[in-house]
């Protein structure tokens, strides 16, 4: 559906040149959710601007289902971003008019009769569940509402994809989730591909097929969200996990030697982070049962990463030294991951 | 009428002087209010656009036009009025009566009101405008859609700053010769000394203010949500 090979965006300010996007290929499928996850400066906004070249990169190819943006005269690009939703951060709705009237907006282009238009407005308002707000100015509303407005605004033209830019980052968790909810909804019922960037990793978790980090300018990791937030091969993903979890805490806790994280003599204090269902506490009473090694629970947290749970348990291991050393080994072949973070 | 005839005794003799002269600067207002309205107008949007990340970025024709702005601003009305004569006579055939009078009430209002439409524009969120791109809108429909309408109330304001400036300079303009209410005041209320004249000047003077204040707040209420 989308397809960037090596785009890159260089801006050149004050004599320096400033690389906002560096080589980035990705390629994102027909009806997937793609985040794009990376902290303040790592070229996100500007990556998704080249999508819709809002922003035009300096360098490498931007197809979208087959056609190559870059290509186009202006006036043919104009045709093909009518095809392509935009939402923000800050709703960047038109403050003059009414909700209805917002949304009315991008189908002034399109060739639907007033009746059909009419229409297409009335059953948007009611996909955002905003039928009772239309007569609305955007400054009546909270920013919730104003973001439904902005996703009806974006569907208006029946896009094949929807660029999302930091759209719940102006909003609390509690309407994040409800817009999230949104989202997901329009992915499904309608079809609709969704490229979605973020600082928030509890933006990814919810609804992310397949997401990418980005620092720098670069891709440095891409996979299915699962996969990749399970075993982070790069520091920088382990990190946005870590945002997400309450695991952090236990460096925390080493740190003031706090007495949970005390140990005696043989025994060890180690990280299992493990994904699928129950998977942790089987191979912890196993221990028990075959090694007669006791694992003490003193920290755990428990992500759903789309659908599947990842989880992190913090355990004191204590047995003989011979048991020990197997139950490590089952544990590494029950393929847990164990990080031994003292003795 | 005859209490107006007590507070303004002149009156009586003058009246049919006083409403010629307030006709003329009805005409003057209106007609160069109303070109320079759709210049300065058209000249702000420009300012807006050929910025440097406007829609349709061009240093030159920006730089130009914001050197020429500044320029005519520089210069005092009543020494820019003489200046102009020649243009004036060139395009409108005469450099003096009201209709002398246009060149140089457009040219001494539209650089001025270009600027506040300029502020005024550059008050819409970038955001919008990145939006409406976005949405597959070319620079014109961006222009009018999304700029012009979405600064209604603002432009409304600093209509009626302009118009106030402008009712300023046509009283300049009346006293070298274009006639109208400051050519009134000058002639009865100065040179032969009819206080009360001058009094009956400023309040119709007021009057026209408050009623385009009255005008510009109906309108500024109603668009702004």
């Amino acid at each position: 559906m989308i397809s960037l090979e090596k785009v890159s965006k260089t801006f050149q300010a004050g004599g320096g040149a400033i690389h906002a996007v560096e080589e980035v290929s990705l390629r994102i499928g027909a009806g997937e959710i793609f985040g794009i996850i990376g902290f303040s400066g790592a070229g996100k906004s500007t990556l998704v601007r080249c999508i819709n070249l809002l922003e035009r990169p300096t360098g490498g190819k931007v197809i979208i289902d087959g056609i190559d943006l870059m290509g186009l005269p202006e006036v043919r690009l104009r045709e093909e971003r009518r095809k392509i939703g935009m939402i923000f951060q800050h709703f960047n709705l038109l403050r003059s008019r009414n909700v209805y009237q917002n949304i009315a907006f991008p189908l002034r282009k399109s060739k639907l009769s007033n009746a059909q238009k009419h229409e297409k407005i009335v059953s948007l308002l009611e996909l955002v569940g905003l039928s009772d707000k239309k007569d609305a100015y955007p400054s009546q509303l909270s920013g919730g509402q104003k973001q439904r407005v902005a996703i009806a605004r974006a569907l208006a033209n029946d896009p094949k994809v929807l660029l999302c830019d930091e759209a719940t980052s102006a909003l609390d968790p509690q309407t994040t989730k409800s817009i999230l909810n949104l989202l997901k909804k329009v992915n499904k019922e309608l079809g609709i591909t969704i490229v979605l960037i973020t600082h928030e990793m509890a933006v990814v978790k919810d609804i992310c097929d397949r997401v990418a980090i980005m620092e720098l300018g670069r891709v440095v990791e891409e996979g299915e969200t699962a996969n990749v937030f399970s075993h982070p091969k790069e520091k920088l993903t382990r990190d946005f996990m870590d945002t997400a979890s309450n695991i952090n805490k236990i460096y925390e806790l080493l740190e003031e030697e706090h007495e949970l994280t005390q140990i005696k003599n043989g025994e060890k204090l180690v990280l299992l982070t493990y994904s699928g269902g129950n998977a942790g506490e089987s191979v912890i009473s196993h221990l028990a049962q075959e090694y007669h090694v006791e694992a003490n629970i003193i920290f755990g947290n428990v992500d759903i990463l789309k659908d599947k749970p990842i989880g992190k348990l913090v355990v004191i291991l204590s047995g003989e030294a011979e048991n020990m050393q197997k139950a490590l080994q089952y544990i590494q072949d029950r393929k847990v991951e164990l990080e031994v973070i003292k003795g | 009428m005859s209490f107006l005839y007590k507070i303004a005794p002149h009156l009586e003799s003058l009246q049919g002087e006083l409403i010629k002269c307030m006709q003329q600067t009805f005409q003057m207002l209106f007609i160069s209010g109303t070109i320079a309205f759709v210049l300065g107008l058209i000249l702000g949007v420009l300012l807006i656009v050929t910025k440097k990340d406007g829609l349709m970025q061009n240093q030159v024709v920006y730089k130009f036009l914001d050197k020429a702005i500044d320029i005519v601003r520089s210069i005092p009305f009543i020494i820019l009025m003489v200046l102009l004569i020649p243009i004036s006579r060139a395009i409108v055939g005469t450099g003096s009566g009201v209709t002398g009078s246009y060149v140089a009430l457009i040219a001494g209002t539209v650089p001025f009101f270009a600027r506040q439409i300029e502020t005024v524009l550059s008050d819409v969120d970038y955001g919008i405008i990145e939006a409406s791109e976005a949405m597959g809108f070319g620079p014109t429909e961006i222009i009018f859609s999304v700029y012009l309408k979405e600064s209604i109330p603002g432009i409304t304001r600093v209509t009626m700053i302009t118009f106030v400036s402008l009712i300023g300079i046509t009283a300049i303009a009346g006293a070298i010769g274009a006639g109208g209410l400051g050519d009134f005041a000058i002639r009865y209320g100065h040179q032969m000394g009819y206080r009360d004249m001058i009094w009956v000047t400023v309040a119709i003077i007021l009057l026209i203010i408050t009623v385009i204040q009255w005008i510009g707040n109906t309108i500024i209420r109603k668009t702004i949500h």
